[in-house]
């Protein structure tokens, strides 16, 4: 049961983890894009319609990464080329993202895709307990794992997370300083669109086994949530996204138990979670104040 | 200096009067240009699916009643919104306030199916108060503990769609349904009151352009509406003037959230006529869109509402006509915004277009 546990908090954890490490990115930069759940659905049905044609799910989720930045590269050119609202935009984007992929998702709505394939370790799989919990996913789980790490690393460590991070929170001081602040950007945006596509393939081949219109249930919201409530700490987002995978696991979990709670009620149990968490974090506006990226939503003109 | 690029973009002193009213009109030419190209991609004749998609529901029989009555609710909600985002308090959960209308409202139909006609009444105050109660919940979270709306209202949204589910699945289900999730049918004391003898036309398609007149003049009259276009402008300004954010933010989710309510029942009160697991087909998000392209003006979002109506008219026509899916409603209303986004560029700043030189 422990073992069942765990294993489910990691795999629910990992599109959350996927698309708010892109976020985070993102956010970093400066540049708020709350379009991450039609990147997320774009890329589901890249992923899903690609995997399905060819049986490659490899291919599946480059595409769903390619798909993500296009619709990205959208939201790019008219925030930051042509400076238009970056909230309203981020919305257009989710709106857009929706229609596009139960438009081209229609004709595959409950047909199964290839399941992306778990990696088996000789003899480290097999260790009981460990073996399943650590070494039994498929390469997406990792690649979430790697990409916080490496994002972790790459903020705080290299001179690319330090200008990142200038144009973040001074984009005059950063020009002035002689660096692109609009190529960064656009640089972070492209990022975070990858990564939400990525999240998406994850959905339609490894979380969800048949296709399924807005499948993503509202995962690409509790990204820009999670990245919010981490306080834009690496870290927090990893423990974030376990806790709201944990609650996942738990409504399903008692819902199998056959307690008398009904499951519709049991279904809103994560989406109650992120807001209480939203607003325990929230409360403290210091933290919030010292660690939110100064020119978060700020449109820059040279 | 040499900079790549064949045009530049320039700070206007102003913003551009006249593009303020031309930019939506742009923006729609625009969308169903771009839209008509994807049909082509599509392998689709562009020309005559956009005329299904745009121009044949408005010809059909009852088309424009059905207009109206599709419209009523994205104009009350859109209108709330106009207010809302002036002040810049950004609620995009009224699909959770209208399903929180609707199951207020509704619940009061259900729970006494043998009233005489005033019940109606008493539900539509029911289905306000219920979006209202949508609406504080999101200030509260804003204003006492300082988290941010757009995630709480759009997270609220899944909640209270599961909070119905739950509803017309267990305790209100129809013991005569076959099993179907859906509760009996409202009485016709319960019913939207229809204007005129046949078709469709309720009360509410009525009340929602009043409604519009109404926060029109509260917005663009009173002592109120100045605070709001101040906070919206400059919350700086706000602050210095003495103008208090906290009320500003109750008042906006408050008349956002009730007017979202109020859509709500007369959607499950009117067409609908009963609840159940989907009763919108998503006006939540078309509702924001009606508020941007009107302009966040209470008058602009009557004309928005009866385009965004049109939108969703279109999707049923392409279906049936064409067999089209539905979700082609979806991009159309993707592509809107985003071209309505790019053509306010021009409100505030110019394109300078660069000359090649000839060395």
């Amino acid at each position: 049961m422990l073992v069942n546990f765990l294993i489910a908090v990691l795999v629910g954890a990992t599109p959350l983890l996927l698309a708010a490490t892109g976020e985070l990115v993102t956010e970093k930069a400066g540049v708020l894009n709350l379009g991450v759940e039609g990147m997320m659905l774009a890329g589901a049905i890249a992923a899903f319609s690609v995997a399905h044609g060819t049986g490659w799910t490899s291919l599946g989720c480059v595409s769903a990464a390619l798909a993500g930045v296009a619709l990205s590269l959208v939201f790019a050119v008219l925030t930051l080329t042509l400076q238009a609202n970056q909230t309203a935009t981020g919305l257009a984007l989710t709106i857009f993202g929706r229609g596009l992929s139960a438009l081209l998702g229609a004709g595959y709505v409950g047909i199964a895709a290839p399941v992306l394939p778990k990696l088996h370790v000789w003899g480290l799989s097999d260790i009981p307990l460990i073996g399943p919990v650590i070494f039994g996913h498929d390469a997406l789980v990792y690649l979430a794992l790697a990409a916080l790490a490496g994002v972790a690393w790459g903020i705080r460590r290299t001179q690319l997370g330090l200008v990142l991070r200038a144009v973040g929170d001074s984009h005059d001081a950063a020009h002035a300083l002689g660096y692109d602040v609009v190529a960064i950007r656009y640089g972070a945006v492209m990022f975070g669109g990858a990564m939400a596509g990525l999240a998406g393939a994850y959905m339609s081949l490894a979380y969800t086994p048949l296709w399924a219109e807005d499948l993503t249930a509202g995962r690409g919201w509790v990204a820009v949530a999670l990245v919010t409530f981490s306080a834009w700490r690496p870290l927090w987002l990893l423990l974030g996204a376990w806790f709201f995978g944990a609650l996942m696991y738990l409504s399903l979990f008692v819902q199998g138990m056959g307690v008398a709670v009904p499951s519709a009620l049991l279904s809103a149990l994560p989406y109650i979670g992120t807001i209480v968490v939203l607003v325990l974090i929230s409360r403290d506006s210091r933290l919030i104040r010292l660690n939110r990226p100064a020119m978060l939503g700020r449109p820059f003109l040279a | 200096m040499p900079s790549p690029g064949f045009f530049k973009i320039e700070k206007r002193g102003g913003e551009s009067a006249f593009w303020r009213l031309a930019a939506p009109f742009l923006a729609v030419v625009l969308t169903a240009l771009i839209t008509g190209l994807i049909f082509a991609l599509m392998g689709r004749p562009p020309g005559r699916t956009v005329w299904v998609f745009l121009v044949s529901p408005l010809l059909a029989k009852g088309g424009l009643a059905a207009l109206a009555v599709k419209a009523a609710p994205l104009i009350m909600m859109g209108v709330g919104l106009s207010l809302a985002y002036r002040a810049n308090v950004w609620n995009i959960g009224t699909e959770g306030q209208f399903t929180l209308g609707a199951i207020c409202g509704g619940g009061v139909a259900l729970a006494l199916p043998d009233a005489g006609s005033w019940v109606f009444a008493l539900m539509a105050v029911c289905g306000v108060l219920g979006g209202m109660a949508g609406g504080a919940l999101v200030a509260v979270l804003r204003v006492k503990f300082n988290a941010n709306e757009i995630l709480t209202s759009l997270m609220l949204s899944y909640v209270f769609q599961y909070l119905l589910i739950y509803l017309v699945t267990g305790p209100w289900r129809d013991p005569q349904g076959f099993g179907f999730p859906q509760t009996p049918l409202f009485s016709d004391a319960a019913s939207a009151p229809k204007l005129g003898g046949s078709g469709n036309l309720h009360l509410g398609v009525l009340l929602a352009p009043l409604l519009a007149v109404a926060l029109w003049i509260m917005l663009e009259k009173s002592f109120l509406g100045f605070q709001f276009r101040v906070l919206g402008q400059s919350p700086r300004a706000a602050r210095f003037a003495g103008f208090s954010e906290a009320s500003l933010v109750w008042i906006a989710m408050l008349v956002s959230g009730g007017l979202a309510g109020l859509a709500g029942l007369f959607e499950v009160a009117g067409p609908v006529g009963q609840l159940t697991t989907k009763i919108s087909p998503g006006y939540g998000f078309a509702a924001i869109i009606v508020a941007f392209l009107g302009r966040l003006n209470p008058l602009g979002a009557v004309a928005a509402g009866l385009l965004l109506a049109l939108s969703f008219l279109g999707g049923d026509a392409a279906q049936i006509e064409l067999g089209l899916p539905r979700a082609v409603t979806g991009i159309f209303q993707g592509i809107l915004l985003f071209t309505l986004l790019a053509c306010d560029v021009l409100l505030a700043h110019r394109v300078v277009w660069r000359r090649q030189r000839v060395a």
